[in-house]
């Protein structure tokens, strides 16, 4: 018998379902993956095991009993334990207390067996993180390695992973994958939410797929395919794309020539040095990279949003490094920027969509009054023309899908007709359907001369979609590359600062 | 064993029942305190009523105090709208009120159009500064605005005794120390029997909706106050934005002092706020900073402060028993908004919350 049964789960926000009637087994010893495209509810059913979110139908059985969770605590105690797709630690505070945090009762806790616990556990999984280190100085696998130790250290029999891959370098996903396999083996049970293919193949035992809220297919890997699952999660069958591509043109002047930029952090030490790179028009430019190699201070610096401490940035020969972005447009420099985290920057999450399209346009709209006609029209021609899942440009942005949020975010940069568009994982946390529209519409951009430069994690996606690749490895530029001829390997070996440049 | 839940989400029918209820709730319990004191809590009520609204006379006092509540109001609205924390109406108050008194005892004899003008343009001027400095002190270097703006209220505050008891005070009047009264030209003239300041009031109230709802800069301090990123990322400029959003706030509350001195007490002295400036941060944050309802929180403040003051002389209820009301019908109304977002539950076992279900 399953450890635990979820058994016709529904789950509705106002009408909308977000899950209906959902049976799904988890077994102990055992990876189940939850394969799904952005809104199939995912998410929100592991919420539900988690105790983050109440369930309006169905029933919890862990080990033959019903269980009711009214909090997350509950959950804990059930030995559920949950990662998130954004960690969520205190920065400021040690591995250890970020792990102990309301676990410790009475006023004058005694650390020592704590640490002890917390060591040992590190132990077996291999976690290379010094239980009195300071979270920031941890990279993103390291932290999420410290909330992996943390539903260990609260007893977690049963562990759940919310796209855990999305944030890690290739590298540090492959070691993560083998820690969960050493989980199974100890018989916790493992849930892996992923909307990546590769993932359910790489590692799991059991798959089901979620589309629209219901799980419509569950199967044991091992007797499965690819093509079968891609068929649930969209619906359909999905046809191969072919793709043509010339070669990078060498005799275009570029649009925008970086050269020798410098970009120091808040701490003062440098999260971008002495980087050049140019981008011509009518080209994909892709950034590749681990997370956190300086990809954002690129995109921000070019965007105007941060200043660059040394170096030049010469847009049509014009230096722009500190052209702050109001004057912009009114001296001919259209830069447009979907920035890495939507929410964060770039959108209002609280106002509708008809207020989010003008964003970018407000100060060139004439008088003194917001037009809301026109902001409406505008909103309705995105929604056509992106194919935005939205009925009334009067909705609040943040009760849409990822995926559709992207969209408008999308549309609106590409409707303000840049020359450049900066483009920062424009795709993480988006489903096939989405993922393969985004990738057309920057084609399509790119063939009618606009430059693009898109930061990427996904080498296969890189190597497929960008004319050049640039890597960066500690803020360093280590190559420049055509995409044409240029293997995953190469490729990888100079994102791990391999090459010319990449000494550390 | 309670706890404390989260609610998925609460309707705007919903949202104004518990509204509702919070206030019948603070009635009720209101009653009980009346009740335990002595008194039969339905004649209080009524006479609270009959002292605000009963009369001309009641009703043009009550008007007189809905108007600096909610132009001051106001001004704390645009202030949170960019999330400056503007704890300082009752300074920037004064320091208006003090700028309109300089001009109308320093030149008298100006005719009145223009004497007013010169006021109220004044009021704006220094209400506003006051707003900016700890405005400008946060951009610069990122001081705390809280507490800025509310020590910055007894700075001015002091300063108008100073004036009063120093170099305003009138040498004509012996005994105790007063600023001269204003002349005829320095007074704001009645309408429909109340002095003119509720014109004033109504064209700022439509000059507010109209600036938050409509407007290009409406549009962008809602983008600064909701997203900070997003406001640098597209390119506001929002140290200004900031700047000017705060001036705006604090002149609201300067001209406030101009109407309060020119219209209600023809001069000035040290206690002409009654302390509504601190009153009219509570009004702004029940009305969830959106103009309509901070009208109608204005008035029922205004009821109670107006009944309450009629409460002392018709029943001899002392006035620290309004004061009560008053706080109860504010914690009542507060608390309903923890009841929209949460509900409580107890619990015994998971197989009774089962039931339940």
């Amino acid at each position: 018998m399953a450890y635990i049964q979820l058994r016709n789960i529904t789950k509705k926000f106002g009408s909308v379902y977000a899950n209906r009637r959902i049976c799904l087994d988890i077994h102990k010893g055992e990876i189940h993956a939850l394969l799904g495209g952005n809104g199939s509810g995912k998410t929100t059913l592991m919420n539900i095991l988690a105790g983050r979110y109440k369930y309006d139908e169905g029933n919890i059985l862990i080990d033959g009993r019903k269980a009711v969770f009214h909090s997350p605590g509950d959950s804990v105690k059930a030995g559920i334990g949950m990662i998130h797709q954004h960690v969520d630690l205190v920065d400021s505070l040690s591995v250890e207390e970020n792990i102990l945090a309301g676990t410790e009762k009475g006023l004058f806790p005694t650390r020592k067996k704590a640490r002890g616990k917390i060591k040992d556990l590190a132990e077996l999984y291999d976690f290379h993180v010094e239980p009195e280190g300071k979270v920031y100085q941890l990279t993103i696998g390291g932290k999420q390695a410290v909330e992996i130790l943390k539903v260990f250290y609260r007893g977690a029999s049963v562990l759940i992973l919310d796209e855990p891959t999305s944030v890690l370098a290739p590298i540090e996903a492959r070691a993560l994958f083998v820690n969960l396999g050493k989980m199974k083996e100890n018989g916790c049970a493992i849930v892996l939410i992923t909307h990546k293919m590769q993932e359910v193949f790489d590692i799991s035992d059991r798959v089901t797929v979620l589309r629209k809220g219901e799980a419509v297919y569950t199967s044991l890997t091992a007797d499965t395919g690819q093509s079968m699952l891609t068929e649930k999660m969209v619906g359909h069958a999905i046809e191969g794309r072919t793709e043509y591509r010339a070669a990078p043109r060498r005799d275009i002047r570029p649009l925008l020539a970086v050269s020798d930029v410098t970009v120091h952090n808040r701490f003062g030490s440098a999260a971008l040095s002495g980087v050049s790179l140019d981008i011509r028009p009518g080209e994909i430019h892709g950034i590749a990279g681990a997370a956190g190699s300086g990809q954002k201070e690129l995109c921000d610096v070019i965007a105007g949003i941060a200043a660059a401490d040394e170096g030049r940035i010469l847009y049509n020969g014009k230096d722009i490094a500190h052209m702050p972005i109001a004057g912009r447009a009114a001296k001919g420099v259209r830069i447009g920027y979907v920035p890495e985290d939507r929410m964060d920057t770039g959108l209002v999450g609280g106002m509708c969509i008809s207020d989010n399209v003008m964003l970018r346009r407000i100060d060139r709209e004439k008088g003194l009054f917001f037009n809301e006609k026109k902001a409406r029209d505008l909103a309705l021609r995105i929604i056509g023309k992106y194919g935005v899942d939205a009925v009334d440009p009067a909705q609040k942005l943040k009760d849409l899908s990822g995926g559709n949020i992207q969209k408008i975010l999308l549309g609106r940069e590409i409707e303000e007709a840049p020359d450049l568009l900066i483009t920062a994982y424009p795709v993480r946390g988006l489903d096939i359907g989405a993922t393969n529209y985004i990738f057309g519409l920057l084609r399509e951009r790119r063939d009618s001369g606009m430059a693009i430069l898109f930061v990427g994690e996904d080498t296969d996606v890189l190597l497929e979609l960008c004319d050049r690749i640039s890597t960066l490895y500690r803020g360093r530029l280590t190559a420049t590359l055509d995409a044409a001829g240029t293997t995953k390997a190469e490729l990888g070996l100079f994102m791990a600062g391999g090459g010319t440049g990449g000494t550390r | 064993m309670i706890t404390i839940q989260k609610r998925d989400s609460v309707t705007r029918k919903q949202g104004a029942l518990r509204q509702l209820a919070s206030i019948a709730g603070a009635l009720m319990i209101g009653a009980l305190v009346i009740f335990l004191s002595g008194y039969n809590p339905g004649t209080v009520y009524i006479e609270i009523i009959r002292g605000s609204l009963g009369s001309g006379y009641s009703i043009s006092e009550t008007v007189q105090t809905v108007i600096p509540l909610l132009i001051m109001a106001l001004g704390v609205t645009i202030c949170f709208k960019v999330k400056f924390i503007n704890i300082g109406p009752e300074g920037q108050f004064y320091t208006g009120a003090m700028a309109a008194t300089y001009f109308a005892i320093t030149w008298p004899d100006l005719p009145r159009g223009a004497l007013l003008a010169l006021m109220c343009a004044s009021s704006i001027a220094m209400g506003g500064l006051w707003c900016v400095i700890p405005a400008l002190l946060k951009v610069k270097v990122g001081v705390n605005e809280t507490l800025v703006t509310l020590m910055m209220n007894y700075i001015a505050i002091k300063f108008v005794a100073y004036l009063q008891y120093g170099p305003w005070k009138d040498p004509s009047v012996i005994g105790y120390p007063v600023i001269r009264q204003f002349s005829q030209s320095g007074i704001l003239p009645d309408a429909l029997g109340v002095h003119s300041g509720w014109i004033i009031a109504i064209l700022l109230l439509i000059g507010m909706i109209a600036l938050l709802g409509k407007t290009k800069y409406g549009y962008k301090i809602t983008v600064l106050g909701e997203n900070p990123n997003t406001a640098r990322y597209a390119g506001y400029g929002t140290a200004k934005l900031l700047v000017s959003a705060t001036f705006i706030g604090g002149g609201l509350c300067g001209i406030a002092g101009f109407i309060q001195a020119s219209g209600v007490e023809n001069s000035l002295n040290a206690m002409l706020s009654n302390g509504w400036g601190f009153t009219s941060i509570v009004v702004a944050w029940m009305g969830r900073l959106k103009p309509l309802p901070i009208v109608a929180v204005s008035v029922l403040i205004a009821v109670l402060i107006q009944g309450c003051t009629y409460l002392q002389i018709s029943m001899g209820v002392p006035y620290f028993m309004a004061s009560v009301i008053q706080a109860i019908i504010l914690f009542f109304i507060l608390g309903s908004d923890f009841f929209m977002n949460y509900r409580i539950v107890r619990r015994q076992g998971d197989k009774e919350a089962e039931a339940r279900r």
